[in-house]
């Protein structure tokens, strides 16, 4: 018997470590598990699309010496008002509340320094955000946190929330433990308590409605500021031509990816599309309208890198925004707290509770001590570094594809590694002309 | 000095720029509204004292997150009425219908018959006054200020409700999670008979019950789950 071989110990693919870890948990405590971020789980994502660059049938331009500019103007459709950004990457709203203050400052800073905008968030618009945010888009959201008029007219843009790409149809809650004084001040509530952001609107309900609402925000704010609707990746198609019908000058489309502060983990891995599949649907809708450029689409959810964002604009989008991303750009999950994230039993990368408030390296935060080890003025450097190295990068692929502006991308650039990228960005797979549900076929 | 702007020959836009700027200019101005049409949006975002009154009804957000201003409406209001109001005193002849006084930061909404369901509904600081009854799910989530029914309550009144005054004279069909009764002091008494002479009321304090937050779900708690 000594002798016999024995086979290795097989790990069961269904109850995996992490699988069982989580049914463990949830015995213990009898809750499910709350986190912020987005999606975990591998879906089909812009990694899944190639460039193809120029050949024989279209030459490409010259780096550094011939012009790809990235210049992009949102809410043309009826604002007095347009925004006017350098480059075609937003950032996309995080309360405050959820980030501290001198995280939000970074935020605006970097924004500005790189020519773009920055967005509020559930809980009002904060000095910090606003003093160095040469351009901010001002979150209205079901709870209406901290809204007020004064700030409705000295926002630059509008953006009415209906839904988020992490939890479509989900609302959302900050733990008392990040509620101090300020907090609770703008919030209209009691320090300490959990505070639940609803999950629709308290005075409309549906496009017919949403209509006048958006009227309602334009009357007050003299038709100046363009109004954006942001959806969660649900139904982009129909999702996007209601926003369009109910008077929206852009329109967010937020893939599951896109991160959030604090939400249910089973929503954010099983509710909602990726950014991936959403796109195309969103700009289809907006062409059978007539008003694809005439709206603008700006997409979020996982954008990371120049290739990235090049890979949406040539899906038809107008802009990205980047949440997570920017974040880390600031010092989110960063190495040198490492020690630290293991005290918390997570490690860097895997850092998820945004929630708790005890974010190592002081972003997702309202303790002083670890507020004060964000420099917003480095982290501000940091993430404008982070968007300009977005905006070559972005201007390299484009160059490569023979465009002299950045929304000259096009669908045609590009092909899938995989049948589920090709179906979903309707591409055609790599080495052929083909893809699933493509007429003719 | 009175003004009289007439729907039937100006748009809303020509409408609410006239009223803006009057109450921009702090002009102290009145304002008469002829034939509304139930047009939505009317008179919102006034940020300044004056006075307006809209002769007829109104349809969505008339109102809307107005400061300051007094603004009367002597048919009845669309839903939403007052919706983030921040300060100053609206007033409805008639009825209103839902979400009246919607997420209300301040001032006095004042509505002399019945008003529908969600009246209050993240109400953070609005003092409402209701003459008749209310529908059901009012003051939901209702954080701050105070809601006061001289009739009857609807369903749910109250539910998830933060630390918002509910007075009741009527009534109530159902309270919702996490509301309930609470005992009638002293000085909820003042604060009653402040507001009921403010709404030009007709109704005693003594004659109101009131109702609160319990505030077993301010913090979550796997135990009162099945209470939501």
């Amino acid at each position: 018997m000594e002798n016999t071989p024995n086979t290795l110990p097989r790990q069961s693919w269904t109850f995996s470590n992490d699988t069982n870890s989580e049914i463990r948990r949830a015995a213990d405590t009898g809750i499910y598990d709350i986190r912020g971020g987005g999606a975990k789980r591998r879906v089909p994502h812009f990694d899944d699309l190639l460039f193809l660059g120029a050949s024989m049938s279209r030459y490409p331009l010259e780096g550094y010496r011939e012009k790809c500019t990235t210049s992009v103007t949102l809410g043309t459709r009826f604002a007095k008002k347009p925004i006017e950004l350098d480059i075609p990457i937003t950032i996309a709203g995080m309360s405050f509340g959820s980030l501290s203050g001198p995280a939000k400052e970074a935020l605006g800073r970097g924004a500005t320094m790189a020519g773009t905008s920055t967005t509020t968030g559930d809980g009002g618009m904060t000095e910090e955000e606003r003093g160095h945010s040469e351009k901010l888009v001002y979150q209205y959201l079901p709870s209406r946190y901290g809204m007020n008029p004064d700030d409705l007219r000295r926002a630059d843009a509008i953006e009415v929330v209906v839904g988020q790409g992490a939890k479509p149809g989900g609302g959302g809650m900050l733990l008392g433990q990040k509620i101090t004084e300020r907090v609770a001040g703008m919030r209209c509530l009691p320090e300490g308590i959990d505070q639940r952001s609803a999950c629709r609107h308290p005075d409309w309900t549906g496009p017919d409605d949403l209509e006048i609402k958006i009227l309602e925000l334009r009357e007050i704010t003299n038709w100046e500021k363009p109004i954006y609707v942001k959806i969660g990746g649900a139904r982009p198609y129909y999702d996007t031509a209601l926003a369009v019908k109910a008077g929206a000058d852009v329109v967010v489309l937020d893939g599951m990816q896109g991160g959030t502060a604090a939400t249910q983990d089973v929503f954010i891995e099983h509710v909602g599309q990726p950014t991936l599949a959403c796109i195309r649907p969103a700009v289809q809708a907006l062409q059978d309208l007539g008003m694809h450029r005439e709206v603008q689409l700006v997409v979020s959810g996982g954008i990371r890198t120049g290739a990235d964002v090049a890979k949406a604009l040539a899906l038809g989008a107008d802009a990205v925004s980047i949440g997570t991303a920017a974040l880390v750009a600031l010092g989110d999950n960063d190495p040198k707290w490492e020690a630290e994230y293991q005290k918390l039993g997570s490690t860097t990368g895997a850092y998820d509770d945004w929630h708790e408030g005890r974010d190592p390296a002081g972003i997702t935060t309202q303790d002083a001590d670890l507020m004060a080890r964000l420099d917003p003025t480095e982290a501000g450097r940091r993430l404008r570094n982070y968007l300009n190295v977005l905006t070559l990068e972005c201007q390299t692929l484009a160059r490569a594809c023979g465009k002299s502006h950045v929304h000259n991308l096009e669908p045609e650039d590009l092909c899938a590694l995989t049948m589920e990228a090709a179906a979903m960005a309707q591409v055609p797979l790599a080495g052929t002309n083909w893809y699933p549900g493509k007429p003719g076929f | 000095m009175s003004t009289t702007l007439d729907m039937a020959q100006l748009d809303l836009r020509a409408v609410n720029t006239s009223l803006q700027a009057a109450a921009k200019a702090q002009a102290n101005d009145e304002f008469v509204i002829e034939n509304p049409r139930g047009s939505h949006a009317m008179a919102c975002g006034l940020d300044g004292a004056i006075r307006v009154t809209v002769n007829g009804s109104t349809g969505y957000y008339c109102a809307g997150m107005n400061q300051e201003a007094e603004i009367t409406v002597t048919g009845s209001a669309g839903p939403g009425v007052a919706e983030n109001m921040m300060s100053g005193i609206v007033t409805i002849e008639g009825d209103a219908s839902q979400y009246a006084g919607a997420t209300g930061h301040g001032g006095l909404l004042n509505i002399k018959g019945n008003a529908s369901s969600r009246c209050g509904i993240s109400m953070k600081g609005i003092d409402i006054v209701v003459h008749g009854n209310i529908g059901h799910m009012s003051a939901f989530m209702a954080q701050k200020g105070n809601l006061v029914v001289l009739g009857d309550a609807g369903d749910a009144l109250g539910d998830s409700l933060y630390e918002a005054c509910l007075f009741v004279r009527g009534e109530v069909k159902s309270l919702g999670a996490d509301c309930i009764e609470k005992e009638m002091r002293p000085e909820h008494i003042e604060l009653l008979t402040d507001l009921l002479a403010r709404a030009g009321a007709d109704a005693q304090p003594q004659e109101f019950k009131r109702y609160g937050s319990a505030r077993r779900l301010y913090n979550f708690n796997i135990d009162h789950a099945g209470e939501y």
